[in-house]
């Protein structure tokens, strides 16, 4: 049996998100010529769809999780993606330098988002040119609300990591591998409604992964990461060794960890 | 409770959408009507919440609520889902006794729950709530608050109440020649559930930790949560009231049902996590022989499985 609220409703949204939708494609396109000014300041950006491709859910299920993964196809190589969350508190979400040991075509990221967005990649090729794609998800709460119910377990555990490799690593040919890190990466915006106090910010600042002291990923991040962040990106291991990760968070925590990688048939390590 | 059921088929007669006006002039009507409950118990009354998300018609009346009468006083568990609906509860409540009303128990933060609390304040009742309540209020209050007044609007959402007796484990509360038995769980459905027992009826009310009929929504720990079924049969109920689906069930039953949810939800999401699925692809591949089991499915199902990945992925 249907009820009849659950359409109403249908109506209600669709037409208040029809009326929305024609004042924010403007306010939307204002916003992102500021944020591309403060951030790019006069450099010159194009149409990336040559370049990457950002995927991101139309409608997140989690605003506080929002999967979202870039991909780049680019003959010139792909030394920096910038990811901006246009509404985001702070809309600068994420920097991710790819250093030589890499293998940039794959990046897979879970961020917050606070509210209705259009989230910009922007892929920057060694020769410094700018490429930009462009999503809008709808998702609310992400920064300023539910902080997870596992905020003790994170922080009982913080700066553990896993990772997990594929099986079948052939040496000499992009691996994609997921890092995850235990971290609440609160973001200092909710509020205690008792002590009028803001629960204090706590969050990753950077990730360094490099292969046998080859540079393959650093990340410069904000409070957009999500809680126990978790981070798919791609390396080139020439031969057996060592991925080491540092974290460093805004407390000046310094997080290490290394993990092996061995002979094919290993699973995942933790 | 008056039951506005209508079928897809009658709302689209005439190809227009036939809902939205004349649910304005009911809704005015209604908020200022007593809530329609059940006695499912001595002295025990409930209002069986509607299967829906929260719109301004339903005025987020969408949980199970309502209240148990002692000798002496009142206590409600549950105050509803927004101002009007723990208003329209309070009306109900002078309808059927004049005795104070003491206790307001608050099972756990979700605000179709909790958010009527503020039309008990004239009452000055002690406000009950598990010993993590205020911090989850804290974190989400606000939040949930402006969310529901976005549907509703802001004069249908009272103000954020904080409970004033916090529940560490067990507590008692004397409604007189009553007692009311309430248990502080650990993470289960969320990471403040506080249900109820009432020795006299051998009711409990259960809240979220069981749900009925409509699907199951995670906010704590699928773990914990499976966890606390063995403890709701235990308590030696012969009914419960879930937080949603009929007034009172029989809590054997119905824990059965959820059990197998939960139960797939934990089994095939680590599956998927085995199988290198990606979080963001795991709702399409879960516990989907679930899906004609359950109403309002697919408005959580996918969340419930981002909830489980992210828990289970660190095991």
């Amino acid at each position: 049996m249907k009820r009849i609220v659950l359409m109403a409703l249908a109506c209600i949204c669709s037409s208040a998100a029809l009326a929305q939708g024609l004042d924010d494609e403007a306010a939307r396109e204002a916003r992102w010529t500021q944020l591309k000014q403060a951030i790019f300041p006069d450099r010159a950006m194009r149409d990336g769809a040559d370049v990457l491709a950002l995927e991101a859910p139309a409608r997140a299920l989690d605003a506080a999780l929002v999967p979202l993964a870039i991909t780049t196809t680019s003959v010139e190589p792909i030394k920096t993606v910038h990811l901006i969350i246009d509404n985001n508190p702070g809309p600068l979400a994420g920097r991710f330098h790819f250093g030589e040991a890499a293998d940039p075509s794959t990046l897979k990221v879970r961020m917050r988002v606070n509210t209705y967005t259009s989230i910009h990649a922007v892929a920057e090729n060694s020769a410094g040119e700018l490429f930009v794609v462009e999503k809008f998800v709808k998702a609310a709460g992400g920064c300023s609300a539910p902080a997870g119910n596992h905020d003790p377990d994170a922080l009982a555990e913080i700066g553990r990591m896993k990772l997990k490799l594929p099986s079948g690593i052939a040496f000499g040919k992009p691996v994609q591998a997921q890092l995850m890190i235990r971290h609440p990466n609160f973001n200092g915006m909710q509020m205690n409604q008792i002590t009028r106090h803001y629960t204090p910010a706590h969050f990753i600042k950077t990730i360094d992964i490099t292969y046998e002291d080859k540079n393959v990923l650093r990340v410069e991040s904000d409070i957009a990461l999500s809680t126990d962040p978790v981070i798919t990106f791609g390396f080139v291991p020439q031969a057996p060794g060592h991925l080491k990760v540092v974290v460093h968070d805004s407390k000046d925590n310094r997080f290490e960890q290394s993990f092996e990688v061995p002979q094919p048939s290993v699973l995942s390590m933790q | 409770m008056r039951e506005r059921l209508i079928t897809r088929r009658q709302a689209l007669l005439g190809g227009v959408c036939l809902c939205c006006m004349p649910s304005l002039l009911r809704s005015a009507q209604e908020r200022n009507s007593p809530l329609r409950t059940q006695e499912i118990a001595p002295g025990i009354h409930i209002r069986r919440g509607a299967h829906e998300i929260a719109t301004a018609d339903n005025h987020d009346a969408i949980a199970n609520l309502g209240f148990i009468v002692g000798r002496q006083a009142v206590a409600v568990f549950d105050p509803g889902g927004s101002l009007f609906d723990g208003e329209r509860l309070r009306r109900r409540i002078r309808e059927i006794t004049s005795l104070p009303i003491r206790y307001v128990v608050m099972s756990h933060v979700h605000p179709d729950h909790i958010l009527g609390a503020a039309a008990f304040l004239p009452d000055e009742p002690t406000f009950v709530g598990h010993a993590r309540l205020p911090d989850a209020l804290a974190q989400r209050g606000d939040y949930y608050r402006e969310r529901v007044a976005e549907v509703l609007g802001e004069e249908a959402v009272g103000s954020i109440v904080q409970p004033t007796m916090l529940v560490e484990s067990r507590a008692r509360i004397d409604l007189g020649e009553r007692i009311l038995e309430l248990f502080a769980h650990p993470i289960a459905h969320t990471n403040n559930d506080l249900t109820a027992f009432d020795p006299q009826t051998r009711t409990l009310f259960a809240s979220d930790l069981l749900f009925v009929e409509r699907v199951p929504s995670l906010d704590g720990s699928l773990k914990g949560w499976l966890e606390q079924l063995p403890v709701l049969i235990s308590s030696g109920a012969e009914r419960a009231v879930p937080g949603h689906g009929p007034a009172s069930v029989e809590p054997e039953k119905a824990v059965v049902k959820l059990r197998t949810y939960l139960e797939r939800l934990l089994n095939e999401t680590r599956r998927a996590i085995a199988e290198g699925v990606d979080i963001e692809d795991a709702p399409d591949k879960v516990a989907l022989d679930e899906r004609d089991k359950w109403t309002l499915f697919d408005e959580y199902h996918g969340h419930n499985v981002v909830q489980a990945f992210k828990e289970l992925e660190w095991e």
